[in-house]
């Protein structure tokens, strides 16, 4: 293969072009996925509502059907759906450059299992589900600060050490899932506790975009702003420290902010597999390993992806299917494509 | 007056209590001076170097560097396939601000070491498309886009091709006479001493060594006792000029019985 034809979009100016192809791509998406649905929504109708409607400020029409199908449940839903995508995609570019690791996702914190638990928990209890989703975030980010804990008492085990902890944590946090499901009332909480888990956005609302919005205003631009220092992150210590880079701070200060995007995500929807763990590793192929051209274009095709896969999950059948089953399951061959067209590409092979 | 840019005082470094790597080491090396290391695997010439750098603090004696030391590791531990603008551009990491990513006057820089290097043909190539000593090079831009006068090199002929080790050796020599840069490099080999280095470092042992210049210390006598093999010194001519290689006197069975 010749230099010329490593990235399909190359450098800044084929980044750049990229992801404005991506963004296209998820405005029309966007429009699509509030028309698409089993009650029937014109096009004029999307422009007409969207454009009466002031920000923040919609007015109640109880009586409009079309209004409440849009406003109230549609909207909200694309609205999370986008940003959980876009912070999970970002999440994982940046978990793995920051280990160099390429099995590594977004939940190899422990927060996933710990946030699972954590909405399991609220859940058995009997919780609102405000507190569920309080719950969910505040174990979220206990799972994280343990792994964090731990694997400080062996501070010469670096990456591998915190990867390891953050793997055995999340296997008790599980094995926590299991024994609160076991506990759970089966004709009452278990039901909703496995349907929980198995993640989806059906109940998403303006309660679930405002939680998922405030962590990626706050996480998303910093994460942004630290991609290009990432870059430092996947050297070996000793060039990465000789260059000037604080390893340390800026590897907890990353997995800071990735674990306040997961648990947010994770807090309003359950766990959603595959999207952090693969689309860094699309997004690498398509515009290079550089973090600061890749976190833009993970997020954006986290944000496509997981639109897509929702738009599937509540039209392919008459009740939603799980999200992280359509996640791992088209997911799955798609990237078998890609890996078999372009080898994945973007790590290095010697 | 000796512009002095290094300054070791009872330098000594352990990692476990009195299991000293080395001690009571003072040197003092000189602006543009090429210094060349040797010892024999785990001596601690790697221990010094992260020393020299600040990345280790010494357990005995102080040590003085007052340049920006610049570091060019053995073979660069790369993750991921960066081209070679991006390895060179994180070179600037240390005039770059936390929250920043690098601007115009930063590429700018990265483009005059590249064309310095002959590496702007391979801007745009991926690292490790690159040969062994190609990948050298493109580490020592990095270096010096940092801003070092001090270029501190572990091992770096180390699993080149011969070809490639006498380029990376040429660029030493280049870069200490016509930037005036201090060199300090690490290796096995000798004969790459002989050639390029003012003064020499030979670490054999916690309180066992011989700093001095290249011309005195590299003898058959003291690089026997630092390898515990025998050595010799072969003189030559080459385009009339007087030329000495010290080898290792490697004996096979075989041949020697025959």
């Amino acid at each position: 293969m010749s230099s010329k034809e490593k990235w399909i979009f190359d450098g800044w100016v084929g980044s750049v072009a990229f992801n404005l192809v991506l963004l296209t791509v998820l405005f029309t998406l966007l429009l699509v996925s509030l028309k698409i649905g089993r009650y029937p929504v014109s096009v004029g109708q999307i422009v007409h509502i969207l454009a009466s409607t002031p920000f923040l400020n919609a007015k109640r029409d109880g009586t409009n059907t079309v209004w409440i199908v849009l406003e109230l449940i549609r909207l909200p839903r694309v609205l999370v759906v986008c940003l959980c995508g876009a912070a999970l995609g970002m999440s994982g570019a940046a978990m793995q450059g920051t280990f160099r690791n390429p099995l590594v996702g977004p939940e190899i914190t422990g927060v996933t299992a710990a946030a699972s638990f954590g909405g399991a928990l609220g859940i058995l209890l009997g919780f609102s589900p405000l507190g569920t989703v309080a719950s969910a975030f505040a174990w979220g980010m206990v799972g994280t600060a343990g792994t964090l804990l731990v694997s400080s008492l062996a501070p010469r085990s670096g990456t591998l050490g915190f990867i390891l902890v953050g793997v055995i944590l999340g296997a008790l946090f599980s094995a926590l899932v299991g024994l609160v499901e076991s506990l759970a009332d089966p004709a009452t909480s278990l039901p909703n506790i496995v349907y929980w888990l198995l993640g989806g956005f059906g109940s998403a609302d303006y309660r679930s975009v405002a939680i998922v919005a405030g962590a990626v205003s706050v996480a998303g631009p910093l994460l942004l702003l630290l991609s290009w220092r990432i870059n430092l992150l996947s050297l070996s210590q000793t060039d990465a420290q000789s260059l000037g880079a604080n390893v340390t701070a800026l590897r907890w200060g990353v997995v800071a902010l990735v674990t306040l995007l997961v648990a947010a995500q994770v807090s309003v929807s359950g766990g959603v597999g595959w999207v952090g763990f693969v689309i860094p590793h699309f997004a690498r192929m398509i515009v290079g390993p550089e973090h600061s051209r890749l976190l833009p274009t993970s997020a954006g095709l986290g944000a496509v992806y997981l639109l897509t896969m929702d738009d599937l999950a509540r039209t392919l059948s008459r009740q939603d299917i799980p999200i992280s089953l359509l996640t791992a399951s088209i997911g799955a061959p798609l990237f078998i494509v890609f890996f078999w067209r372009l080898q994945i590409r973007g790590w290095s092979r010697d | 007056m000796i512009d002095r840019v290094i300054r070791c005082t009872d330098l000594g470094y352990f990692y476990r209590p009195n299991e000293w790597v080395f001690r009571g080491y003072n040197l003092e090396i000189a602006k543009g001076s090429v210094i060349a290391v040797l010892g024999p695997n785990g001596a601690g010439k790697t221990t010094l170097l992260k020393i020299l750098l600040g990345l280790l603090p010494p357990r005995q004696g102080t040590v003085e560097v007052s340049m920006y030391p610049g570091f060019v590791p053995q073979i660069s531990d790369v993750t991921f396939d960066y081209s070679v603008n991006d390895m060179v551009l994180m070179g600037r990491a240390r005039s770059v601000a936390l929250w920043r990513s690098p601007g115009a006057e930063d590429r700018r820089l990265v483009n005059e070491v590249l064309e310095h290097f002959g590496l702007t043909p391979l801007a745009r190539r991926p690292f490790h498309e690159l040969s062994g000593g190609q990948r050298q090079l493109v580490i020592i831009a990095r270096a010096l886009v940092a801003g070092a006068e001090i270029l501190i090199l572990d091992e770096p002929t180390a699993s080149l091709d011969f070809a490639n080790q006498r380029m990376i050796l040429e660029w030493i020599e280049k870069l200490s006479r016509e930037r005036n840069l201090t060199v300090l490099f690490t290796t096995h080999d000798p004969y790459h001493a002989s050639v390029v280095a003012d003064q020499v470092l030979l670490m054999n042992g916690p309180s066992d060594f011989i700093f001095g210049p290249s011309a005195e210390v590299l003898n058959d006598a003291n690089l026997q006792s630092l390898y515990g093999v025998d050595m010799r010194t072969v003189s030559f001519l080459h385009n009339g000029l007087d030329m000495t290689a010290i080898l290792p006197v490697l004996t096979s069975r075989s041949k020697s019985g025959s």
